[in-house]
């Protein structure tokens, strides 16, 4: 294993009162690959996501990326009685950060129904997402003390817009874009906050398969060109399979299969719980 | 046992209060539970029905006087939902909340025009306005009267609400606007209805309060108006139970922190209380919890 | 037009309009009826300020915030407190001995205390109130507001807030200029706040906090920030009110004086800083000047107009603030802020404002239908 390891979810579990919506997932995500997370509808994938960008507080496991726990709960309080899942001992620390922590570690997202900031300008959209890492304060910032920094700001928001070829719409109202502009807008957006690992909800959700072969080869070069790793989150078959190196089943909460496309494809677990089970 | 007898008239006022802030407050929850919208208006309602009382003793007989209140309020609930708040129904919810203001500056500016901002006496009742002792206290028919009236109103409505068509229509728009209105529902009826019920609770609650008080001014109606809504999260805004229920506590404590020679701070406390009650549990006693979907 | 010629005309514009505030000053008697205009300057100018510290809560970030009037208490109380002469205290506290106080800080100082003290309490306030949403938010700080009012009229400490009696022998302004450029001053922070990086931080939260959380943006921090930041301008604009008032009580600061400025902000538009501007000006001379005619018989030959007499000013006042509410929900400038483009734009449109409006009538007409 030379590979260097950027995301390790363990033995991560997800409970909403009595229902397991997540159970004992596991997974890994190495330098500059493009992992994907299938599964039918309900199957628990976004709140994977959302315990790994910290929406959610799992309830018991551990998230680790590069090499750093920044996610750990164990079942307590009321949960203790109620808790279904297993591996109930094995973690010990409470570690929840709010999702802003984390996107300052490094992990950004798009959403599964866009949610850009509609009335703000597409530039502005960018920009804001520059703001995480600025070295500034209110101070600094009000009275413009922070030029050099503000002016890098503007700078390396144009700059991307530019080579996502947003430029030319940069002054529009974000909720006025053509839908595939607005998927489009909102992996800028991500890709602003300097990310090192970006997970992708649904990216070709809506698209036509012209489009989404497009998408296909868009993930790729983002992903070098970035130097980035990349998850995602896909109903579209033909994308995952085309893209992903290595993929995740879940079904129910629970992971049911892992390996490359081909594996996948041929795995009768898959089929079952994508197709059913003739009776 | 002491600290009830010594309170017993505190208790007691309280309890009274207690069911006429509830009276209000279910108007409050109701409006919210459909509109999402803080009827600001609601409590100038309350003192407009006491000011109606007044004047209304003045040109007709007592018992002509009272239901003439009562439908001049629910008339007025109406003409006011139609006129200030249904053109807004498609505009932002912050705009209907400041055309409740605006009805409330509206409704009190008037009173002042019409009273010249004099205090009026309000009259009084016979019987429920005679002095009875309870327990060794001393008090107004009234306050014994309230209590018993409130609960029998809140069950009267909760048949309404869980019997009827129109209260079964009303849960529904509560539930999901947009789908009540696909499913063939009447939305303006259901509104309507909704404000002439909160208009007739508050004028039954004016006349309770105001026999208790005696002074009607075009302001009396803000404070017991903001403290019916404060009941009205307090118990999960948008339950009726609930409303009810933090409506009583209030009234108590209230009385009881005025009991304690505390009167600066009764209306601070009642405040406090509820600052802390939100904060513990975000949605009030009985409100239903709100998960955002991602 | 090019920035620096923007710049120019918007700095020209300004120091004509302190010239002619200054030569009206020097030239209209106090007795006149145009004395209205100088009350209409000084309180318009810090309703303004107080407005468009609300905005930069409501408006542009997102919070349904109703402590504006509390936050006012605070600063209007913090300044009257430090600058009643030493002198004076006896008399200002005669059922207080005096007060505990003995020393007086110099106007400025003040008020920029006044803001600090407001400031402070907005953060620890905000610690609690600024975890709930919308609606809750709404009522826990209008509860914050009314616990602060007791406070400050409570007994126990009337040797520093003379209880529920008035604060007078403050010291005060002397000239219109005073205030307006004070409230200047502090509305032009406030847009720089705005246009700032954090500002942008601040609208991201308004659009959607999922998203902007997910951006990197500490939910909690930058909603803490412009809470303190929009209380700290309420407190100097308290501040200013007291010095325009010349007395403070502490009854006055009610939540029907945040209904005020949640009027103001919404007639002038949510999330536009010179539509607050705006509307502040038109509330307060429509208010206090332009219908106070109407509170006192009037004679049209011998007519006598009916219905005229105290009081009615302000019924006709509320009649026109709902028909501003029914007719124009978005307020007077949307989101737009003032432009000299805008300007003239309107200005060349005027000619065909009747055409237009019909056309709109038409329009709503067909839709009422």
């Amino acid at each position: 294993m030379s590979k260097e390891n950027v995301l390790r979810v363990s033995d991560v579990t997800m409970q909403f009162g009595g229902v397991v919506a997540v159970n004992n997932f596991s997974m890994e995500v190495n330098k500059g690959e493009i992992i994907g997370l299938i599964g039918p509808n309900g199957a628990g994938k976004t709140t994977a996501f959302n315990c790994i960008t910290g929406v959610y507080a799992p309830t018991n496991g551990r998230i680790d990326f590069m090499g750093e726990t920044i996610v750990e709960n164990h079942p307590s309080g009321k949960m203790k009685n109620l808790y279904k899942g297993e591996n109930a001992g094995k973690y010990t620390k409470a570690i929840a950060p709010t999702p802003d922590k984390i996107t300052k570690k490094g992990i950004a997202r798009t959403f599964q129904n866009i949610r850009l900031f509609s009335s703000l300008s597409v530039f502005e959209n960018v920009l804001i997402a520059k703001h995480l890492h600025a070295k500034q304060n209110i101070f600094t910032a009000t009275f413009r003390l922070n030029r050099r920094e503000e002016q890098r700001m503007r700078e390396e928001s144009m700059a991307l817009l530019k080579e996502q070829g947003l430029d030319k719409f940069k002054d529009d109202v974000a909720g006025s874009l053509p839908y595939g502009l607005q998927r489009r807008l909102e992996i800028a957006r991500a890709l602003a906050t300097d990310p090192k690992l970006l997970l992708l909800d649904e990216p070709a959700a809506g698209m036509n398969p012209q489009e989404s072969d497009e998408l296909m080869e868009f993930i790729r070069q983002i992903r070098d060109e970035y130097d980035l790793s990349i998850f995602l989150i896909e109903h579209h078959m033909q994308l995952v399979m085309g893209v992903c190196e290595h993929i995740y089943v879940l079904d129910y909460g629970i992971k049911i299969a892992e390996g490359n496309p081909e594996e996948i494809q041929n795995n009768p677990k898959v089929i079952e719980a994508y197709l059913g089970v003739d009776e | 046992m002491d600290f009830f007898r010594d309170n017993l008239p505190y208790i007691l006022a309280g309890i009274s209060v207690g069911g006429q802030y509830a009276l209000i407050a279910i108007g409050y929850t109701m409006v919210y539970g459909i509109l999402r919208l803080i009827n600001f208006a609601h409590g100038d309602m309350f003192m407009i029905a006491g000011l109606m009382g007044v004047y209304a003793v003045t040109w007709m007989p007592l018992y002509l006087a009272i239901p003439f209140v009562i439908i001049f309020t629910v008339v007025l609930g109406f003409l006011i939902e139609r006129a200030a708040y249904r053109p807004l129904r498609n505009a932002p919810r912050m705009s209907v909340m400041i055309s409740a203001i605006g009805v409330s500056y509206l409704l009190q500016n008037l009173a002042l025009y019409v009273t010249g901002g004099l205090t009026k006496t309000y009259p009084t009742i016979p019987w429920i306005s005679n002095t009875v002792t309870v327990f060794g206290a001393t008090t107004k028919v009234v306050t014994i009267v309230t209590p018993i009236l409130t609960i029998a109103l809140v069950v009267l409505l909760m048949i309404l609400i869980h019997k009827t068509k129109i209260g079964m229509a009303m849960r529904a728009v509560s539930r999901d606007f947009e789908t009540s209105r696909l499913m063939g529902i009447q939305i303006d009826s259901v509104i309507s209805m909704t404000f002439i019920i909160g208009s007739f609770l508050a004028a039954v609650g004016s006349i309770l309060y105001f026999s208790n008080y005696t002074g009607v001014m075009p302001t009396a109606g803000a404070m017991p108006g903001l403290k019916a809504f404060v009941a009205a999260v307090f118990g999960g805004i948008g339950s009726i139970p609930g409303a009810v229920i933090g409506a009583f506590i209030i009234g108590i404590c209230e009385n009881i922190i005025k009991g304690m020679g505390l009167t600066t701070f009764s209306d601070a406390f009642t405040f406090a209380f509820l600052i802390i009650i939100l904060i513990v549990r975000p949605s009030g006693l009985f409100g239903e919890k709100n998960i955002d979907k991602v | 037009m090019t920035k620096q010629k923007k710049w120019l005309l918007s700095c020209i514009a300004i120091a004509a309009f302190l010239g002619v505030v200054f030569l009206l000053e020097q030239t209209i008697p106090k007795s006149s009826n145009w004395s209205m205009l100088f009350t209409v300057l000084e309180k318009g100018s810090i309703y303004a300020l107080v407005a468009v510290s609300m905005n930069l809560v409501n408006g542009f970030t997102g919070l349904f915030s109703l402590g504006q009037a509390g936050f006012m208490l605070i600063g209007a109380y913090t300044y009257a407190i430090f600058t009643i002469p030493p002198d004076q205290r006896a008399s200002v506290y005669q059922y207080f001995d005096g007060g505990i106080i003995t020393f007086m800080l110099p106007a400025i100082p003040s008020i920029i205390l006044a803001g600090i003290v407001a400031g402070f309490f907005a953060f620890l306030i905000g610690l609690p109130v600024l975890r709930l949403k919308s609606d809750y938010l709404a009522i826990a700080s209008l509860g914050f507001a009314e616990i602060l009012r007791a406070i400050f009229q409570w007994d126990k400490l009337g040797p520093i807030t003379n209880g529920s009696n008035l604060l007078r022998k403050f010291t005060t302004y002397h000239t219109s200029l005073y205030p307006i450029i004070a409230a200047g001053i502090c509305i032009a922070i406030i847009v720089l706040v705005i246009n700032s990086s954090y500002g942008r931080a601040f609208k991201a939260i308004r659009e959607d906090e999922i998203a902007a959380e997910a951006m990197g943006i500490n939910l909690f921090k930058h909603k803490e920030m412009s809470f303190v930041i929009s209380s700290f301008f309420a407190g100097i604009g308290g501040a200013l009110l007291a010095m325009f008032q010349t007395t403070i009580q502490a009854s006055v600061f009610r939540a029907a004086l945040t209904y005020e400025f949640l009027l103001i902000v919404v007639i002038g538009g949510m999330g536009s800083v010179t539509g607050s501007i705006i509307a502040s000006y038109l509330f307060i001379a429509c208010r206090e000047w332009w219908l106070r005619f109407l509170d006192s018989e009037q004679y049209i030959g011998d007519f006598k107009v009916p219905l005229l007499r105290a009081g009615f000013r302000n019924v006709v006042f509320s009649v026109v603030i709902m028909i501003i509410v029914l007719f124009f929900s978005r307020g007077i400038m949307g989101t737009n802020e003032f432009s000299w483009q805008g300007l003239g734009g309107l200005i060349r449109k005027i000619p065909t404002i009747p055409a237009r409006l019909s056309r709109k009538f038409k329009k709503e007409a067909q839709v009422n239908e």
